[in-house]
């Protein structure tokens, strides 16, 4: 904090009248920064692919580069808009995602990828994940939680009513779209931002706690299980069987966890270069989407891997700064709750990649080919960046 | 607005939240350094095994020499002719230009064509103006890859030795297959890069493997004699219409064969060809049966009764253990009565009184079984085996057929008997021509081969083969005095038709009848060494079913004095004093 008010310290002698408030440039730059190199390396990882099925190169990446436009211009929207004015759509927010989750069951609902997890926007053309909405709305509607209950958060009740409010959107998102990574990473941003709100540790140490034993439980319970035969047919188990030996599910749910493996060994230490990936030549499924990290690792090398990863850290950090310097709680609880999403998914992505936990389709938060998800990032940062303009630079 | 309070624990739990992200952001880190550093080679490996198509480059195979560097086994540039189903843009054009340029039928390149795979083989071995001339059409997702073939300059000569190579140059029979690890050499390879559907990605290049080159081997085999022995056994096999002829020439203190002739010998060009006039019904296995009919070598495949050549180590036996000296008289009434079993002799009139070297000179059976009876059971089966005969001969060829023999408690006086002048077991006759070999050699076991030596590419010596030897199965003096009872064999006896002036051989024949008997068909054979004192060379000849006279004294002797007439003085083997 200290740096940014000495790097000010100039800017403000220069322009005295114009702006009391602060506006965070590093992030917007690091934003910038992750969307134009997602851009290359979604060029990069599909072009050969989009040849192949639509003799277009850049068929994604010009798709890519609508959605961010467009996300642009609603980040625009949004950071010029007082982020309190989003405080009285917190209740309707969680209305609509509650109810717009089962519409990919109706015929507006579209199948991909052999999951049915988006609708169409009828009239516009525009595939929407409801889950990207939920997202959006958990962290507007927890925040608003938050301020209303003021003190209350203290209480033990505060904090059961708190962790209560997502399990409805996560039961949906999981049980109806079949999607556990989104269902994840909802319940995860929520617990996050109770984290913050109540000053105790000992019920998150004790959840966290609860949660290892019961993933470590689960995994030995599966591998037993699959070791004598028994329900090993079921596929989740079979990608837990996967992730600790994804060399002998070759021809199955390793498959892609191998084919990713594949290309960062063979990336090294300083990568095959730019446009230089062999795993992109169809090898490796989702290239340009889930698993665009290890195209980055084979043409990049471990290098180009850390770049990304300081990127997101420096991200983070960013945010953090300035959920600390928030005006209100309100602000601050904003910026958690994106700051967790985005740590959640990149951790979860990188995780994924690097066979650290068992397959799970995750996008990389900017980088990964995905209009919806792109989308709702930059209006997510839309709201970090109002948040940080009413910071008075004083307050620095 | 956050109070003062209420900021210092949030910022805490802020900071709390980034400072985890942070560290599991470490941890993914070291999970990468860990597979970008520790695990790259390995995966990096795997995955160049996933991209890369391979195509073989075979190797040029060793060559296969004579004892004086004539080639007998060369290697000829061939073509093989592959398709690329994603590359192959007008299959039809493909399967009707392949299917006429390769004599193929179209349905079977059809199957070659539409196959899914990254390469698929249509056939190999095509001549070279055949390979040029279909990469003259220049089809797209056709390939012409040249190689080598095997080519025998000499064709059909010392076929069933030399043997031949299948389609990937893997030897077959003969000594094709004995050295084939020697000859083969390494297979190259030209690696491709492709994309996940096998299309090549220009920009990577290719990478070689360059092939090794086999070594060439060195046999003992004279192509002179070898070509001069095929002469006579084929000659002798239309003069008598026998079924085969069989020669062996070998040296006996080394046991380097020198020819080896089994006719009817087969083109080594065409192995596979079926002699004219067979059926077209013939089924897959029916063929592989007539054709591994045509490969067998006779000398080594095929055992036989050896009849009255055998009783050379039967006086071996007697004269080494004492129960028979040459002088030892015997008498010979036309039969013998062993047990309660009465044995003819070949001459039912009788030989009458005669010593043990008139006895042999006359193949006399009485006597020959009345020197097994003097052994016994026990000390005969010893020397037979102490001979060798009971085991292989280690010969460098695949396939040698083992001895059959009676086992030691079953054998009788009577079995003991007919063992001893060559009948009721049976040998190969490169067994025969071993003990017999070291018999009179000295008494040196040797071990019968063709491999001499091994060359490196530019024919320097890359080894010299070594065979096992066994010091002593009989001693020199048994030896000595079985050569001298041999040649009296040849000079005077019923081997006197293997006589060749100006040089002492020694020589025994034999006429066997083959089993069942009665069934009129004989093995007549003759086994003759030169000079006699000092053998430098041995000869056996067997003549399978002659018609007509089946005598061993007139059948096959003649073939092996021919024989030496020719090839002492090729030889360099010096007359003996007496009519220089």
């Amino acid at each position: 904090m200290i740096h940014i008010a000495t790097q000010n310290v100039a800017r403000r002698r220069k322009r005295k009248e114009q702006s009391e408030y602060f506006f965070d440039y590093s992030l917007l730059f690091i934003v910038l920064f992750l969307l134009g190199f997602g851009l290359v390396m979604i060029y990069s990882a599909s072009s050969y692919e989009a040849f192949e099925e639509f003799k277009d190169t850049a068929y994604y990446l010009k798709k890519q580069l609508v959605a961010i436009v467009i996300g642009l211009g609603l980040m625009i929207f949004v950071a010029n808009v007082p982020y309190h004015f989003w405080e009285r759509f917190a209740m309707l927010g969680y209305v609509v995602s509650a109810a717009m989750v089962p519409l990919v069951l109706t015929p507006l609902g579209v199948e991909s990828h052999g999951a049915r997890r988006w609708i169409r926007i009828p009239g516009v053309g525009l595939n929407l994940q409801p889950a990207e909405v939920a997202k959006l709305c958990m962290i507007l509607f927890l925040a608003t939680m938050v301020c209303k209950m003021g003190k209350g958060v203290r209480t033990m009740k505060g904090f059961l009513i708190m962790m209560a409010v997502p399990l409805p959107i996560v039961g949906e998102v999981y049980l109806i779209t079949k999607n556990l990574s989104s269902a994840i990473i909802i319940m995860g941003i929520s617990v996050l931002m109770v984290f913050v709100a109540s000053p105790d540790y000992k019920k998150f140490v004790i959840i966290g706690i609860t949660g290892l034993t019961a993933v470590a439980v689960l995994v030995f319970v599966i591998v037993s299980a699959s070791m004598s035969g028994e329900g090993a047919g079921h596929w989740r188990s079979a990608r837990i069987v996967a992730w600790l030996d994804p060399e002998s599910a070759a021809q199955g749910k390793g498959f892609q966890t191998l084919q990713a493996l594949y290309a960062i060994g063979s990336g090294g230490v300083w990568g095959k270069g730019l446009g230089q990936s062999m795993q992109k030549l169809s090898f490796l499924p989702e290239a340009q989407n889930d698993m665009i990290f290890s195209i980055i690792c084979e043409e990049l090398g471990l290098f180009g891997a850390i770049a990304i990863i300081i990127m997101f850290v420096m991200l983070l950090w960013r945010m953090m700064v300035i959920a600390n310097n928030a005006t209100d709680l309100f602000g601050a609880m904003l910026v958690v709750g994106v700051m967790g999403h985005i740590a959640i998914q990149a951790i979860l992505n990188i995780a994924v990649v690097t066979n650290s936990i068992p397959n799970t389709g995750i996008s990389l938060p900017f980088i990964s080919y995905g209009g919806s998800s792109v989308m709702f990032l930059l209006i997510e940062i839309g709201l970090v960046l109002s948040v940080a303009k009413r910071i008075q630079l004083k307050e620095l | 607005m956050l109070t003062d309070n209420n900021k210092i624990f949030h910022r805490k739990k802020i900071l709390t939240v980034f400072l985890i992200c942070a560290g599991v952001f470490v941890l993914l880190f070291v999970r990468l350094l860990y597979l970008c550093v520790w695990q790259a080679d390995y995966y990096a490996a795997r995955a160049t095994q996933l991209h890369e198509r391979e195509r073989s480059i075979k190797a040029a195979r060793g060559r296969i020499l004579d004892r004086n560097g004539k080639v007998l086994a060369d290697n000829k540039t061939v073509c093989t002719v592959s398709v690329i189903h994603n590359q192959i843009e007008d299959p039809e054009e493909v399967i009707r230009i392949l299917a006429k340029e390769l004599d193929l039928t179209e349905e079977y390149v059809k199957k070659r064509v539409e196959k899914y795979s990254s390469m698929e083989r249509v056939k190999s071995n095509v001549e070279k103006s055949i390979g040029d001339r279909i990469r003259e059409y220049d089809m797209a997702g056709v390939k012409v890859d040249e190689d080598y073939k095997r080519y025998y300059p000499y064709g059909s000569l010392a076929s069933k030795v030399l043997g031949f190579t299948g389609g990937d140059n893997q030897g077959i029979i003969g000594l094709e297959v004995v050295y084939d690890e020697v000859l083969g050499g390494e297979a190259g390879m030209i690696l491709t890069v492709t994309d996940a559907k096998g299309i090549e990605v220009e920009a990577a290049g290719e990478r070689r493997i360059e092939p090794v080159p086999g070594h060439d081997l060195v046999t003992s085999i004279d192509m002179n004699i070898q070509t001069y022995a095929t002469q006579l056994a084929t000659q002798a096999m239309a003069a008598k219409e026998a079924d085969s002829v069989s020669i062996l020439v070998m040296h006996p203190g080394s046991g380097e064969i020198l020819a080896m002739v089994n006719v009817p010998e087969f083109d080594l060009n065409e192995p596979f060809r079926l002699p004219e006039g067979t059926p077209e019904t013939l089924t897959e296995a029916e063929k592989q049966n007539l054709l591994n009919g045509i490969w067998r070598n006779g000398c080594i495949n095929d055992t036989y009764e050896p009849g009255s050549t055998f009783k050379i180590i039967t006086a071996a036996a007697g004269l080494e253990a004492g129960v028979v000296t040459p002088a030892s008289s015997f008498s010979c009434p036309g039969f013998i009565t062993v047990d309660d079993r009465r044995i003819h002799c070949h001459k039912r009139a009788g030989h009458g009184a005669q010593d043990f070297i008139h006895a042999t000179m006359n193949s006399c059976n009485p006597v020959f079984i009345t020197v097994g009876l003097r052994l016994g059971v026990d000390s005969y089966y010893s020397y037979f085996e102490q001979f060798g005969l009971k085991k292989k001969t280690g010969i460098d060829l695949p396939g040698e057929a083992g001895t059959i023999m009676h086992k030691k408690e079953n054998m009788g006086n009577v079995e003991l008997a007919t063992v001893a002048f060559g009948q009721s077991f049976q040998i190969t006759p490169i067994q025969l021509i071993t003990t017999v070999s070291s018999i009179i050699n000295g008494g040196r076991r040797i071990t019968p081969h063709f491999g001499v030596r091994i060359l490196d590419g530019e024919g320097n010596v890359e080894e010299e083969l070594e065979y096992p030897v066994t010091e002593g199965i009989v001693s020199g003096e048994t030896s000595q005095t079985l050569r001298g009872i041999l040649e009296k064999v040849v000079s005077e006896g019923s081997g006197k038709n293997g006589a060749v002036e100006g040089f002492h051989i020694g020589g025994k024949t034999a006429t066997s009848q083959t089993l069942p008997r009665g069934s009129g068909r004989y093995i007549a054979s003759f086994i003759g060494f030169a000079p006699a004192e000092d053998p430098q060379v041995i000869v056996l000849a067997i003549v399978n079913n002659p018609k007509g006279i089946y005598y061993g004294g007139q059948v096959a002797a003649p073939i092996v004095r021919q024989l030496f007439e020719n090839i002492l003085p090729y030889l360099g083997i010096k007359e003996y004093n007496g009519h220089e």
